[in-house]
């Protein structure tokens, strides 16, 4: 008889509670077992809160590893991966799924090169193809994609967000928990935190925000952002940037959008000054509508555009903030 | 003295228009337009430069760039020692032309152990295909504490210390040399190679390492990657322009995304 087929999701929490993006890698896994497979496991590393592992176990999960250690508390690199190697003898997954987000960015190589596993990261598609898991990826700065598949018998891979709608939640789901004390050295922890500089709260955070007004180096200035500001005010959204304002010092790095920055999937995205480069286009392809606004009619954001605003955005976007303002009021 | 290695790929200038970069599809291959320029990786070029701002504190300090690449590949090298590394090793052979993420990485630290080092920069992905993984593997396969997505790189007596970037902030860690760092575009801009600098370049070493130099046979390098598809997604290309002065689009686009029950 052939060994089951596991899938291990590495869950990430917020607040105690799975992320957005570890519910939609559930629901991924959910159908990739589907297809073949027998269990969705889930690792969880961080001393989770009371109930954190029956959520996921209602996120799709069948069997849920809390893995314990005080040096677990909040992302280590040398931690997790040590926990998750120790993890994947012990559970021998086909595939090893997590977010891409800085900390499966991070532990997904690191893990697969300690398990002599492949690594697959940044995903927008995993499905099985011929008895082989295959990964599709965006490559050559956001503009290609590329499907791989790899010869080793466990794969990690990180999935980008938005791409995978989250398993419905279903409370009544049954399924195991394991706590595992995991083995860790005082010797093999390296790294030493020395101090978190978190970011300021945002009102909205980009990826739950409704409307995200994302601005790029056709702001020519960082006074460009006053006005998204306000225009973001406007709509109760939230503002983002290319990486060129970011890099340029026109806003916050933690505004950037992209292949290396955060990822969004608003209902509706305008972009003002951005000429959609695959990599930012990479951080809000996800997005339902995207209204491009560019002085520049050959810009490529109006491959990906729904509606086009070709001009000038100083003199368009207070323009179209009164019309917002108008329809409220008149509501 | 210390020594510092930086890791560098060469890729095709990710600054260029997509129209410079044609996809074969039958032989899943990127094939270059004429005049598609090859540039040192924008993240290992700021690898590069936190390398050089160590040297300017420490300045005991020798840096060698490496990249494994074809012979074009020396061209990023001569690109770092104008900015001012001290030596270059090209890793060049026919049994890397086809390396994956983990055949890169085994040879890469197979040349870095033969050499010896304190700490070892790169980029954070390589801007052709944004894996991420090499960096990693070299930490891992040399057993040495990785330190992920730099924007500041600082080394205090035997240690370094890095701020690095989280998705909702920065934390400041440390470890004993000898160490990994990757370093992400937080870091800013890496210099501009000088003229004089660009002079003593030509003067500068770069060895030519094989595969059987670094010890590695064909089994070890053979790659676990298959690449089944490269394709462009397709685009629906419906956007709906809207014209007018820049009054009446506001108008008329407010009306359009109302009547979409976006606003």
């Amino acid at each position: 008889m052939n060994a089951p087929v596991v899938t291990l999701v590495v869950a990430e929490l917020v607040q105690g509670r799975p992320s957005r993006l570890t519910g939609e890698v559930l629901g991924l896994a959910r159908r990739l077992v589907a297809e073949r497979g027998d269990t969705v496991a889930a690792a969880l590393f961080a001393n989770p809160a009371e109930g954190a592992a029956e959520e996921l176990i209602a996120c799709g999960a069948d069997h849920v590893y809390s893995m314990e250690h005080a040096a677990l508390g909040s992302y280590h690199g040398e931690a997790w991966v040590s926990a998750a190697a120790q993890l994947c003898e012990k559970a021998a997954p086909a595939l090893v799924l997590a977010g891409h987000t800085a900390v499966g960015a991070d532990l997904a190589p690191r893990l697969a090169f300690r398990r002599g596993a492949a690594v697959a990261t940044g995903c927008v598609e995993i499905a099985w193809r011929a008895g082989r898991p295959t990964f599709t990826r965006p490559c050559f700065g956001g503009n290609a994609r590329e499907t791989l598949s790899f010869t080793t018998a466990c794969a990690v891979a990180t999935v980008r967000a938005g791409c995978y709608d989250a398993f419905a939640r279903d409370g009544t789901r049954h399924g195991a928990v394991t706590r595992v004390v995991a083995e860790l050295r005082e010797e093999t922890l390296r790294v030493k935190v020395v101090e978190r500089r978190p970011d300021a709260i945002e009102d909205i955070r980009l990826e739950d925000a409704h409307t995200v007004v994302a601005g790029g180096r056709g702001l020519n200035g960082p006074e460009g952002f006053r006005s998204l500001q306000e225009l973001a005010g406007v709509l109760g959204g939230a503002v983002g940037a290319s990486r060129v304002p970011c890099d340029l010092g026109w806003c916050p790095h933690s505004w950037q959008i992209g292949l290396t920055g955060r990822t969004v999937q608003p209902e509706l995205y305008i972009a003002v000054g951005i000429s959609g480069a695959g990599h930012h286009m990479a951080g809000c392809g996800g997005a339902k509508t995207i209204v491009a606004v560019n002085s520049d009619p050959e810009a490529a954001i109006f491959r990906d555009a729904r509606f086009g605003v070709v001009g000038d955005y100083q003199q368009f976007v207070p323009a179209f903030i009164d019309e917002v303002r108008k329809l409220r009021q008149s509501q | 003295m210390m020594h510092i290695v930086v890791c560098a790929k060469q890729v095709p200038n990710p600054e260029a228009a997509f129209s410079m970069f044609r996809i074969d599809e039958q032989a899943k291959r990127m094939v270059p337009a004429p005049g598609l320029q090859l540039v040192m990786s924008p993240f290992d070029e700021q690898a590069l430069e936190a390398a050089l701002r160590i040297r300017e504190r420490h300045a005991d300090t020798k840096i060698t760039l490496m990249t494994l690449g074809p012979e074009s590949a020396r061209g990023a090298i001569r690109h770092g020692l104008a900015m001012g590394a001290d030596e270059g090793v090209l890793l060049r052979d026919s049994a890397f032309e086809d390396a994956d993420s983990y055949a890169t990485a085994r040879a890469l630290a197979a040349a870095i152990r033969k050499l010896g080092c304190d700490l070892v920069l790169t980029g954070r992905q390589a801007a052709d295909r944004d894996t991420g993984v090499v960096g990693a593997g070299v930490g891992e396969l040399l057993g040495l504490p990785v330190i992920a997505f730099a924007k500041d790189v600082q080394v205090e007596g035997a240690a370094v210390r890095v701020e690095r970037v989280l998705d909702d902030g920065t934390e400041i860690v440390e470890a004993a040399m000898p160490a990994l760092v990757t370093v992400s575009n937080e870091l800013g801009a890496p210099r501009a190679p000088s003229l004089r600098e660009t002079m003593r370049a030509a003067r500068k070493p770069i060895a030519v390492w094989k595969a059987g130099d670094l010890g590695l046979a064909e089994v070890d390098i053979a790659p676990r990657r298959i690449i089944e598809r490269l394709f462009v997604p397709v685009k629906d290309g419906r956007c709906e322009f809207i014209a007018g002065s820049p009054q009446a689009q506001a108008v008329a686009l407010a009306q359009r995304l109302r009547e979409a029950k976006l606003i």
